[in-house]
C-alpha cells in the first residue's frame, strides 16, 4: 500500500474550475454510464483536472470534481489518494516515470535511475527551471522493450543511459523527440526483424 | 513452429494499418452478421468446443464462463467488461492488440456481448496506456461510423454500445471485482465472492469480465471453427497464445505461438536465445511475476512445455505467458526482493495478512539479499507466505506468496550462503541483527 497525502497548504491554490471546453468534455464523459451512475466518470474527470492544472491535482480540483459529479468530497479524496497516477504535489513540465520493476531492472533500469538522480535529483523533486521531475513506478506493461520510462503521455523504450540522456536533452531544448523504441526495431518485434508474420498471403485481403 | 496462416494477431508488430480498412484486409469484420446469426447458444458452444481458456492469468474456460450469464434477463441489463488493465510484471501483449489490431477486440466485444445478452460493454484500460486508449477509441469511432456498433450492430439486429474507460495506476484493478469497483467510481478494492459477477457485477447487474486477448481471439475462432483452434496445442491447453519474452535474452519480443511450445524452442526461435547460451540460464518466471520461478536444468526449464499443464508440472503456472528470463549474472534474491516490493506497493490494504504481510516479506527479503538475516528466518518467511496464501479476499495474496515460495524452494542454498558470508565478515556474532518479531 502506498500512503499518499495532499500537498501542504502553502502550495494549494484557492480555487479550481474546469475550463469551458473541459467542462463540456466532462459532461460528455458522464453520458457513457447509465443514468444515476455518473460517479463512474470520477477517474477520467480527475485526470482531466490534473491535466488542466499543470500535471498535479490540488485539493480545490478534488472539491470541484466532487461537486461536478454530486459526490461526497471524502469519496473523491479517497480516489485521488488511492490511485498513484494522481500527482498530489507539483511536478515538472516533463514528468518522468521510470519503471523500476524486475524485468526493467534485469535490463539496466539501475543505469537510468542514476541518470535521473544526477540530472533531476531526488524523486519527487522539481528542477529549479520547473522542467523536470521523476518518480520510480511499477511495471508499465512494456517489458519486452525494457528498460523504459514514461514521460508525460509517451513511452520511451529500449533505453540506455546515453539514449535516455539524449531524450532529456532534447526535451529540455524544446525539441521534438521520438517516442517508442530507441534502438532499431519495430515496436515489440525482435531486433533484426520478426521471426513470424512474413507470409505475404496473410495480407492478400478478406477470405470471402 | 506455428504456421503464419494460423496466427490470429496478424498485425502484432504494427507494420500494417491498424484502422478498419487494414483490419478488413486481414479478414476482420467479415460477415459478422452471419456469426451472430448462430445465436447465443451457438456461439457459446463453439467457444466451449474450441477449448479457449482465459488469457488474463487464471485460465478459466471462456465459453463456460459466458454460460454462467442468465439466459433470460430479469429486467437488469447484462454487461461485458473487458480487462485491459495489463499490469502483471512481464506482461505487455494486450497493449499490442489495442494499438496495432484494435478491431479484433472491438469485433470480439460485439460477438461476446451478444453471446451473453449484453447491449453494452466497457473496456477498462490501465491509465498509463494513453496512446493505446486513443488507438482503441479511434477504432470504436470507426466501427460506429461503419454501423458495426450501435443500433443493429453490423446488421445483426442486436444493439451494442462499447465504451472505453480508464484507470489511474493501480495493479489491483486488474482483479476483476476491484476493476468493477473502480469502474463504478470507487477505490479499486476487491469484493468478497460470492456473489460472483455473473450474478452481481457492474452496478449490481450480471457481468462477465474477460481479458483483451481472450476476447480478441473469438472472431477468428468463430470464423475458422472450434476444430481449427482445438487442433493447435494439446488437449486442455489448446490454441495459440501471445508470449512476452523479457529479461536476459538476445532479442526480447512478443510473439504468437502454439500453446505447449517447449520453452527452449520459444526462446531460441524467436528471442535469439538466452544471453550467453542456454547453459547460461539460471531460471525463468513463466507467467508473470505472480508465478513461481522454474530453475534451469534437466528437471526444470529443459523439459518445460509452455502451457497450463506444462507449467503446473513444475509447480508454477502459465499465468499471462509473460516469460521473464534470468541468466547466471542475475542476483536472484535481489530480483525476487524487487518483485516483493511490487506487491508491497500494490496491495489494496483491505486484508491484514496481505497489507502487513507484503511489507514484512519485503523487509526480510531485503535483509536476506544482503545476507543480513538468520537462517531460522528462512523457515519463518516460508511460514508467513503460507499464512497469507488462501487467507485473503482476493488472489493478490496468493500471487505475492507464490514467487517467494518459488525462491525458497529452489534457491535456499543461495540465501544460506549469503547469510554465512555475512556472518563470516562480521567481527563478532553480536554484529548480526536480531530477529524482528513484529512489524517494524
Ligand atoms: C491481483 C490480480 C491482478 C490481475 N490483473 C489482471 C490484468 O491486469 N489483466 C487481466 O486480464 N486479468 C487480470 N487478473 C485476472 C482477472 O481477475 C480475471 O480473472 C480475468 O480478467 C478474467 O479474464 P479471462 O477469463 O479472459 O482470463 C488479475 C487477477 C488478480 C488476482
Ligand atoms: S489480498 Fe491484498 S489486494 Fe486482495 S483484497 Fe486483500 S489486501 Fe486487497
Ligand atoms: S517491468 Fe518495466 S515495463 Fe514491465
Amino acid at each position: 500500500m502506498s500512503v499518499r497525502r495532499l500537498a501542504p497548504p502553502e502550495l494549494q491554490p484557492k480555487d479550481f474550475a474546469f475550463t469551458k471546453t473541459n467542462a463540456e468534455w466532462a459532461k460528455q464523459q458522464t453520458e457513457k454510464y447509465p443514468a444515476g451512475r455518473q460517479q463512474s466518470a470520477v477517474i477520467p474527470l480527475l485526470w482531466k483536472a490534473q491535466e488542466q492544472h499543470r500535471g498535479w491535482l490540488p485539493e480545490a480540483a478534488i472539491r470541484h470534481v466532487a461537486e461536478f459529479l454530486g459526490m461526497a468530497q471524502i469519496r473523491v479524496l479517497e480516489i485521488a489518494t488511492f490511485y498513484t497516477m494522481f500527482n498530489l504535489e507539483p511536478v515538472g513540465e516533463f514528468h518522468v516515470q521510470l519503471c523500476g520493476t524486475t524485468p526493467c531492472r534485469l535490463r539496466g533500469a539501475d543505469e537510468l535511475e542514476k541518470v535521473c538522480k544526477k540530472r533531476i535529483g531526488e524523486q519527487g523533486h522539481v528542477t529549479k527551471d520547473g522542467k523536470f521531475s521523476w518518480v520510480e513506478v511499477e511495471c508499465l506493461g512494456a517489458c519486452v522493450n525494457a528498460p523504459m520510462a514514461q514521460i508525460n503521455y509517451d513511452y520511451y523504450e529500449d533505453l540506455n543511459a546515453e539514449s535516455f540522456g539524449e531524450i532529456l536533452d532534447g526535451l529540455a531544448e524544446g525539441k521534438k523527440v521520438k517516442p517508442g523504441p530507441q534502438i532499431d526495431r519495430q515496436l515489440s518485434a525482435p531486433v533484426g526483424g520478426p521471426s513470424t508474420l512474413t507470409d505475404p498471403a496473410l495480407y492478400a485481403g478478406a477470405k470471402k | 513452429m506455428l504456421a503464419d496462416k494460423d496466427r490470429i494477431f496478424r498485425n502484432l508488430y504494427g507494420v500494417r494499418d491498424p484502422g478498419l480498412k487494414g483490419a478488413r484486409a486481414r479478414g476482420a469484420w467479415d460477415d459478422t452478421k452471419a456469426i451472430l446469426a448462430k445465436g447465443r447458444d451457438g456461439i457459446v458452444n463453439e467457444v466451449k468446443a474450441s477449448g479457449l481458456r482465459g488469457r488474463g492469468g487464471a485460465g478459466f474456460p471462456t465459453g463456460l464462463k459466458w454460460s454462467f450469464m442468465p439466459k433470460q434477463s430479469d429486467g437488469r441489463p447484462h454487461y461485458l467488461v473487458v480487462n485491459a488493465d495489463e499490469s502483471e510484471p512481464g506482461t505487455c501483449k494486450d497493449r499490442e492488440i489495442m494499438r496495432n489490431d484494435p478491431h479484433l477486440l472491438v469485433e470480439g466485444c460485439l460477438i461476446a456481448g451478444f453471446a451473453m445478452g449484453a447491449n453494452a460493454g466497457y473496456i477498462y484500460v490501465r491509465g498509463e496506456f494513453i496512446r493505446e486508449r486513443e488507438a482503441l477509441q479511434a477504432a470504436i469511432d470507426e466501427a460506429y461510423d461503419a454501423k458495426l456498433l450501435g443500433k443493429n450492430a453490423a446488421g445483426s439486429g442486436w444493439d451494442f454500445d462499447l465504451y472505453v474507460h480508464h484507470g489511474a495506476g493501480a495493479y489491483i484493478c486488474g482483479e476483476e471485482t476491484a476493476l468493477l469497483e473502480s469502474l463504478e467510481g470507487k477505490k479499486g478494492q476487491p469484493r468478497l465472492k460470492p456473489p460472483f459477477p455473473a450474478n452481481v457485477g457492474l452496478y449490481g447487474c450480471p457481468t462477465t469480465v474477460n481479458n483483451v486477448e481472450s476476447i480478441a481471439a473469438v472472431p477468428e475462432i468463430m470464423r475458422r471453427g472450434a476444430a481449427w483452434f482445438a487442433a493447435i496445442g494439446r488437449p486442455n491447453n489448446t490454441g495459440t497464445k501471445l508470449f512476452c519474452i523479457s529479461g536476459h535474452v538476445e532479442k526480447p519480443c512478443n510473439v504468437e505461438e502454439a500453446m505447449g511450445i517447449p520453452l527452449r524452442e520459444l526462446v531460441e526461435k524467436h528471442a535469439g536465445g538466452v544471453r550467453g547460451g542456454w547453459d547460461n540460464l539460471l531460471a525463468v518466471i513463466p507467467g508473470g511475476s505472480s508465478m513461481p520461478l522454474i530453475p534451469a536444468g534437466a528437471t526444470g526449464c529443459d523439459d518445460l512445455l509452455m502451457d497450463f499443464d506444462g507449467c503446473a508440472k513444475h509447480k508454477s503456472a502459465l499465468g499471462t505467458a509473460a516469460v521473464i528470463v534470468m541468466d547466471k549474472s542475475t542476483d536472484i534474491v535481489r530480483a525476487m526482493t524487487r518483485i516483493s516490493y511490487f506487491y508491497k506497493h500494490e496491495s489494496c490494504g483491505q486484508c491484514t495478512p496481505c497489507r502487513e504481510g507484503m511489507g514484512w516479506m519485503w523487509r526480510v527479503l531485503t535483509r536476506m539479499s544482503e545476507g543480513r538475516a538468520q537462517k531460522k528466518e528462512i523457515d519463518m518467511l516460508f511460514e508467513v507466505t503460507k499464512q497469507i496464501e488462501g487467507h485473503t479476499i482476493c488472489a493478490f495474496g496468493d500471487g505475492a506468496a507464490w514467487p517467494v515460495q518459488g525462491l525458497l524452494r529452489h534457491f535456499r542454498p543461495e540465501i544460506e550462503r549469503r547469510i554465512d558470508e555475512y556472518t563470516a565478515r562480521s567481527s563478532s556474532l553480536d554484529a548480526r541483527d536480531p530477529v524482528p518479531q513484529a512489524a517494524e
